[in-house]
């Protein structure tokens, strides 16, 4: 490539080219002028969400449906603080992201002026890596850099930010081919001995478990994890994150494990004799009390990031490297004539059918039949969650097949999440129906971005289940503080479908089971963005539950 | 368990902050600490003096290899390594005590690096063990004043800690 001059901010724009970003979501400020400027004529869509935050929680959520790495732009000081949620939202669930931030001009860094933040201290332990751009000429190697770790290894968010005086300064720009960075250098390759330990351990076990997560998402390795769970005939049990890495109604699938899994599966891992935990990391919500966590099982940990071996439980053999990589050995060395696993799977079967997920079903409109009805309106459809008793329900009841399909706050579980992150969805998956499972709590942190949605025809549907509660901590205060719902009642709540024709979008409502069906097919077919309130039980709650600090198998049923 | 850490880091602005704020965020407490150039001047080592068990040693350097600007992490064992740490001392002396407080400086192959009517300025060398002591028998005569660099450590024989695999 020639090298050409350009302004600082020209060659923001024309990094992006060169990663072939399609899609940015931001709000403009006083110190990113000049790269708005540069945009305006520029071939990248622009999104103008009307908060910052969820300007990175679109980008997540486009990262999550596309595998792409998400792009989002806001200015300096507030607009770069208010991203600040979102970027800690992927920094814990490992999501490509590249933050841009506009900062005030070099000379002025340092002394608190108008709208200057530190951003690079303020993100540095919730990004994968940030930059503060000193020189403008670095522009082109700094987002060359940026992209490569954000996407490669174990994913995650990077911040660069941007002095103002950086972006109209003339540099030569040429995009380099390659980058040097002798301090990263991810494993994607496992060992071939460790994997060969753990294919001898497989072909013993007599009552094997697959524990698996986001990593098999983020590695694309369904496939080799079905083939792998299928020849050894070994269940497969997944976290929040792994929601969707295997199908749901595959016979050897047991749901999600954890506080809020199936008995089933909390059974099988307590007695399993070995655990094969692929793209986890034995999260506190996953393991409950971890002194009691699989007593009687080896562990094999497959994860690309070797901070996550040996970090809260001991494992047997530790695996770095990539997933989909790893399986594939795995696949290789794995050898069975007949699967040893028969009595144990007969003993799954047994616990599904005595410990079933299920919620009474009586003339109420329960939540949990909204999610069922939209499993069975829209089978494939793209499920964001937000965050609490809705995300919940929205992992139990709702039939997963495609991987990629549930887009959820997994690890910082941030309310107001679902929505700015359906919109990066069904950006990036344009084909798809996008359905924020909502709570009425969790929709009104970031409901002004229905004005997002109008105005850039973003037909994603907000399904509110309407509790009238903040849901998940009424139910903590229910069972373990006497009932005193201490600040979670949202009484005289909000008018959705009147809030949803304000900003001009489709507001629908059911306030019975026999109006569920009817408005979410009236949703889909509208083609507009849409707001279904549905108005639930109260105090619902999500069950079973294993209590904090309890080992999972002491997992309770709740009314 | 003391442990001793060569951390190479690529020398530019905010690696410090970056090396630094991994310890406080896992709640680890720096003993000690020194930065400089290597003999590639792109190249900063920070040598850090920490106590903990190993499992979250373990943890503390896993997490240190994950920082970009981290290029090797080295746990330097204090048996097979050279420890040297350097400390200004400013002691208040009278005509009665001089005498005797050079002669612990002699003892110690300290220096004498100023002198003045009512004090003295010593520069001692060593390892952590040795300054202590020489802290200790000074401190009868009034410690004005000290400064410490932090330790810095070396493999004895061949093993280098290496930027670059080989």
């Amino acid at each position: 490539m020639t090298k050409q001059k350009m302004s600082g901010a020209r060659a923001v724009i024309e990094s992006l080219h060169c990663e072939n970003v399609e899609v940015i979501f931001g709000y403009p400020g006083g110190q990113v002028l000049p790269l708005y400027d540069e945009l305006y004529d520029a071939d990248v869509r622009h999104i103008l969400v009307r908060h910052e935050q969820a300007a990175a929680h679109a980008a997540d959520g486009y990262a999550r449906a596309t595998g792409k790495a998400g792009v989002c732009l806001a200015t300096s000081g507030p607009g770069a603080t208010n991203l600040v949620t979102g970027i800690a939202t992927a920094y814990m669930d490992s999501v490509p992201m590249i933050a841009i931030t506009g900062q005030v001009p070099r000379s002025l860094i340092g002394y608190d002026a108008f709208q200057e933040a530190n951003i690079t201290g303020i993100t540095l332990p919730i990004t994968k890596h940030n930059y503060l751009v000193q020189d403008a000429k670095d522009i082109p190697r700094i987002f060359k850099e940026a992209f490569y770790i954000a996407q490669t290894g174990r994913p995650g968010p990077v911040l660069i930010d941007v002095p103002k005086d950086a972006q109209t300064e003339l540099i030569e720009f040429e995009y380099p081919q390659e980058v040097k960075l002798r301090g990263y250098k991810p494993t994607y390759a496992g060992n071939e001995q460790q994997i060969k330990k753990a294919a001898s351990l497989i072909v013993k076990a007599e009552k094997p478990i697959f524990y698996v997560g986001g990593g098999i998402i983020f590695s694309k390795a369904s496939e080799e994890l079905r083939t792998l769970a299928e020849t050894i005939l070994a269940p497969v049990t997944t976290t929040l994150m792994g929601m969707s890495a295997f199908p749901t109604a595959h016979p050897l699938s047991v749901g999600m494990l954890g506080m809020h899994g199936t008995r089933y599966a909390n059974y099988a891992v307590q007695e399993s004799d070995l655990i094969i935990a692929v793209g986890v990391r034995f999260d506190d919500r996953v393991t409950g009390k971890i002194s009691a966590f699989a007593p009687n099982a080896k562990i094999i940990h497959i994860d690309i990031d070797p901070a996550e071996i040996s970090k809260n439980v001991r494992v047997d053999i530790p695996i770095v490297g990539d997933a989909k990589n790893v399986l594939k050995s795995l696949i290789k060395y794995v050898k069975i004539e007949q699967a040893k696993t028969d009595g144990w799977i007969k003993k799954i079967e047994a616990w599904k059918k005595e410990y079933p997920l299920t919620y009474k079903k009586d003339k109420l409109l329960r939540p949990q039949y909204v999610v069922e009805q939209i499993s069975e309106i829209c089978p494939d459809a793209i499920i964001v969650t937000e965050v609490g008793q809705n995300q919940m329900w929205a992992a139990q009841f709702f039939n997963y097949k495609t991987p990629g399909t549930f887009i959820s706050s997994g690890g910082l579980g941030t309310m107001g999440y679902g929505f700015p992150a359906a919109i990066g969805a069904k950006v990036g998956k344009p084909e798809s129906t996008v359905i924020d499972i909502s709570g009425d709590g969790s929709f009104q942190m970031n409901s002004q971005e229905l004005a997002t949605v109008v105005q850039e025809d973003i037909p994603v549907i907000v399904a509110i289940l309407n509790n009238g509660f903040l849901g998940m901590v009424r139910q903590w205060q229910e069972l373990f503080f006497d009932r005193r719902y201490s600040s979670t009642c949202l009484e005289n709540s909000v008018d959705f479908v009147k809030l949803a024709e304000a900003y001009g979008a489709l507001g629908l409502r059911a306030t019975r089971k026999s109006e569920v069906k009817d408005v979410i097919e009236e949703a889909v077919a509208s083609k507009r963005p849409t707001v279904i309130d549905f108005v639930v039980e109260r105090e619902e709650n999500v069950s079973p539950m294993v209590p904090a600090g309890a080992a999972i198998n002491e997992i309770l049923d709740l009314e | 368990m003391k442990h001793t850490l060569a951390i190479l880091v690529e020398n530019k602005p905010g690696v410090l902050t970056r090396v630094a704020g991994l310890f406080s965020r896992r709640g680890f407490n720096i003993e000690s600490l020194a930065v400089g150039v290597t003999e590639n001047k792109d190249i900063s080592r920070i040598t850090i003096l920490v106590s903990g068990d190993d499992n979250v040693l373990e943890q503390v350097e896993k997490q240190l290899n994950k920082l970009i600007d981290v290029i090797r992490v080295s746990d330097i064992p204090a048996d097979e390594s050279v420890n040297r740490e350097l400390a200004l001392i400013k002691v208040g002396v009278d005509t009665t005590t001089r005498a005797e407080v050079m002669q612990i400086v002699d003892i110690f192959r300290a220096k004498i690096v100023d002198v003045g009517i009512k004090s003295l300025v010593i520069e001692v060398t060593g390892d952590e063990s040795k300054i202590n002591a020489m802290e200790q028998l000074l401190r009868q005569f009034g410690i004005k004043e000290m400064v410490r660099t932090g330790k810095i450590a070396m493999n004895r024989g061949a093993k280098v800690v290496q930027s670059e695999k080989r």
